[in-house]
């Protein structure tokens, strides 16, 4: 199945699988600190393991980025 | 507005472009500007904006210059080392350009005093590091429908977005700050001085044109910056009908202090 991932078509051999599968697939490490838009809307946490996704939809990884220290970026 | 022989030839590479000429110079310098952490991306910004002729700066920070900071943080000098950071910024600011008046306010911001702070100033840029002052911004700049910049950076990568009343707020993103245990600690992450730069570089260019009223700003948008490939990606937003601060029916009415990360370096 082909879909866009954060703005690049990628072909994955898994289908049928839902965000949290793709969140797992792409070894994200701490899902905690990312934000995930599925087709321009932005799911909230309990919807990752619901959520399926199709042939050509676009999903984002948006993390939190802050600045990880205390004195000021 | 009547310019004088100097301002014409300060300003004169930028009054050339008709995006601002004389009257986009008239307007930068009636505009107030509020820069939330003199760090690595306040310092860029504050530069950038007092040198365009930004008329009013507010700096607001509540540490003092660190050895440690000089790697990015290029508005503070050596001799810095132990000032405060907004007494060095206003020094180097009023060195730079008389034009500009610098306001500083040596506190951390929080939900008692950052809406009075923010009411006084057209334009706020977030230049701080952590996720309860983001939250905290944000949602002051939702219920005063106060236009700012969002900017965060992780080692390589940046991200930025502009929030216009009406529009994608941060929180319609990322809708809660993550657990603290889980953000990075400080030895993890690091960051490279020229990586911030480049994204508080871009917080100033969204406010000069926010100001002159010109050009697409960022928008119902997220740019991400990846600094190792460098590569920028726009991410496409909306406006979440169900974000807790801005949405059809808001949750958060008030503001939140959340709690602080502790970080032992």
């Amino acid at each position: 199945m082909k879909i866009k991932i954060n703005g690049k078509m990628e072909t994955l051999k898994e289908a049928n699988i839902t965000v949290g599968d793709l969140l797992k697939i792409k070894e994200v490490k701490m899902p905690q600190m990312v934000s995930v838009e599925l087709n321009g809307k932005i799911l909230k946490k309990d919807e990752y393991d619901k959520k399926v996704i199709k042939e050509n939809d676009e999903v984002n990884f948006l993390y939190f980025m802050g600045g990880g220290s205390t004195d000021g970026i | 507005m009547e310019f004088n022989d100097e301002q014409l030839l300060r300003y004169s590479r930028q009054i050339i472009l008709k995006q601002v000429g004389g009257t986009g110079q008239e307007k930068l310098l009636q505009s107030k500007v509020l820069i939330i952490g003199a760090g690595g991306l306040g310092s860029p910004a504050v530069l950038y904006l007092a040198s365009a002729g930004v008329g009013t700066i507010g700096i607001v920070d509540a540490d003092k210059v660190d050895l440690s900071n000089l790697q990015r943080q290029i508005l503070h000098f050596t001799k810095d080392v132990g000032i405060s950071k907004v007494d060095s910024a206003k020094e180097k600011l009023n060195l730079l350009n008389s034009d500009v008046k610098v306001k500083t306010y040596n506190f951390r911001v929080d939900s008692t005093n950052i809406k009075d702070l923010i009411k006084e100033y057209d334009f706020i840029i977030d230049g701080t590091d952590n996720f309860p002052a983001k939250f905290l911004i944000n949602d002051a700049a939702v219920m005063l429908g106060k236009p700012f910049s969002h900017a965060g950076v992780l080692r390589f990568e940046g991200q930025t977005m502009t929030y216009i009343p009406g529009h994608t707020c941060y929180r319609c993103v990322f809708l809660d700050p993550p657990p603290a245990r889980v953000v990075p600690s400080c030895k993890e992450a690091g960051v490279l001085g020229s990586v911030v730069g480049t994204l508080g570089t871009i917080q100033a260019t969204e406010a000069i044109k926010y100001f002159l009223n010109q050009g697409s700003l960022l928008t119902d948008s997220l740019l991400v910056f990846n600094a190792f490939e460098m590569s920028f990606n726009k991410v496409s937003l909306s406006k979440n009908e169900d974000c807790p601060v801005c949405g059809k029916n808001p949750v958060i009415t008030s503001l939140i202090d959340y709690e602080q990360q502790i970080c032992n370096v």
